[in-house]
């Protein structure tokens, strides 16, 4: 077995500079690497640019880089739910490139998987595909888009183990898989670090192959953004 | 005239036994709750999850299990959870048989326009680029006009584009219209709606057959 396991956040996040490509997984704030935000705001690294689905909210996820001024540029689907996000990309202090999600999921998993690009429908005709080759194939219009290239890939699991294994829980899955061996680095943090052998090898969504460093995360939040709930008919 | 609920009340009538349909936030997920319940119909969303149920009762929430919009959800037998490249694979392959979405404007050649206000508003388009761009069966729910009174139906889209050529029909509050080549097809009037007003409010092409029946919900 090859062990990934480090001891903690410090020691997962070891080699993080001013300026580097990271990408986080989530959606929303459902299934983000709670622990690395955390480790990035406390590093005060700077100039950093997120590949993210959203940007978190003003006071949680992604939001509390973005209040420190230490991202330079988002790539993301969709950033609703941050005022301070609009406030600096309006502005022009704030670097944006917003991707369709399914683009976004695919740029990540052409990195992982060894494409350089690949043609989607997704974007033809819009803005998003200004610049771009374009390409038809069958009679229907096509756009080539490029894989991602991240330094880091920080990844949030429901469990693991020291190989690296992971297995996700619920729609907290999302980006994760996708973004797992898609930059240099990958960290893992995981609700429940076990040692190799007590996951069943059927059950695993991500081989450790994908995972460079892998360590038990603590104090989730876990906040959840929409509250939807029915009352109980007695 | 239709309110949100009589629109997605309306749509609720598309969606056939067996469909897997993509609804996106506004009117379209209230069409969940008027589907038929002799048919078997299964809702995805595109953050992951397949078989979508109701909202959970309180206290019952998951954090780790939520729709597209963010909001909690639960499952219903037979639900599965994936990752986003497999969400799209699904909607980009053409595996998801009905998409319904809300729209800022819709041409008369079926361009949506469903994401920015130069200059104001930024959210991003999220999945929906994805979606027009991939489903052969695109309904739009959405209101007649704008707040300020002026068609959302038109000739060009004025704001930028989420896709082209993809609308296949258009659910509003006062007709069901079919994008046609020849451009919009007037099929049917919402309940004490006037062909007449109809045609006030869309500044697109609009053609209107010899009868219009009004609509049943």
């Amino acid at each position: 077995m090859i062990s990934k396991k480090v001891t903690d956040v410090k020691e997962a996040l070891k080699g993080i500079k001013d300026g580097m490509t990271f990408m986080l997984g989530g959606f929303g704030l459902c299934g983000i690497p709670e622990n690395a935000i955390a480790e990035l705001v406390e590093s005060n690294i700077k100039d950093i640019t997120c590949i993210s689905n959203n940007a978190g909210v003003d006071d949680f996820g992604l939001g509390l880089l973005l209040h420190k001024h230490q991202i330079k540029k988002m790539i993301s689907s969709y950033v609703g739910e941050n005022e301070e996000f609009e406030r600096q990309m309006l502005s022009g202090e704030l670097e944006v490139e917003l991707t369709p999600q399914g683009t976004l999921a695919e740029k990540c998993r052409a990195a992982q998987g060894g494409f350089p690009a690949f043609y989607t429908p997704a974007g033809y005709g819009t803005e998003v595909a200004e610049g771009k080759e374009t390409r038809e194939f069958n009679g229907k219009m096509y756009v080539l888009e490029e894989a991602f290239n991240a330094d880091f890939a920080f990844v949030k699991a429901w469990k693991g183990d020291e190989a690296g294994n992971l297995i996700f829980k619920g729609t907290a899955r999302n980006f994760n898989p996708c973004m797992c061996g898609a930059a240099k680095i990958t960290v893992a943090e995981v609700e429940e670090l076990v040692p190799a052998g007590e996951l069943d090898p059927n059950q695993i969504h991500i081989p450790g192959i994908f995972v460079q460093r892998i360590f038990q995360g603590k104090d989730y939040e876990k906040r959840i953004e929409q509250l939807t709930v029915r009352k109980k008919q007695y | 005239m239709l309110d949100k609920n009589g629109i997605a009340k309306r749509i609720a009538k598309e969606v056939k036994d067996g469909y897997y349909v993509n609804l996106g936030i506004g009117i379209p997920t209230l069409v969940a709750n008027f589907v038929r319940d002799d048919i078997n119909v299964e809702f995805q969303s595109e953050n992951g999850v397949l078989g979508m149920g109701p909202f959970p009762f309180e206290g019952e929430e998951d954090a780790d299990i939520i729709n597209a919009g963010k909001q909690t959800i639960t499952t219903l037998n037979g639900a599965s959870f994936f990752d986003s490249a497999t969400s799209f694979a699904m909607i980009r392959g053409k595996h998801v048989d009905l998409t319904i979405l809300g729209a800022m404007e819709v041409s008369e050649t079926g361009d949506i326009a469903n994401w920015k206000i130069p200059g104001k508003m930024v959210k991003g388009m999220g999945g929906a680029m994805d979606l027009v761009a991939s489903a052969e069966n695109i309904i739009v729910a959405m209101m007649h006009t704008n707040r300020a009174g002026e068609s959302k139906l038109l000739k060009r889209c004025s704001l930028p584009l989420t896709g082209v050529g993809c609308v296949t029909k258009i659910v509003t509050n006062l007709a069901v219209i079919e994008v046609t080549q020849d451009g919009f097809k007037l099929l049917e009037r919402a309940p004490r709606v006037s062909v007449d007003e109809i045609k006030a409010a869309t500044e697109g092409t609009l053609i209107i057959g010899e009868e219009v029946p009004e609509m049943t919900l």
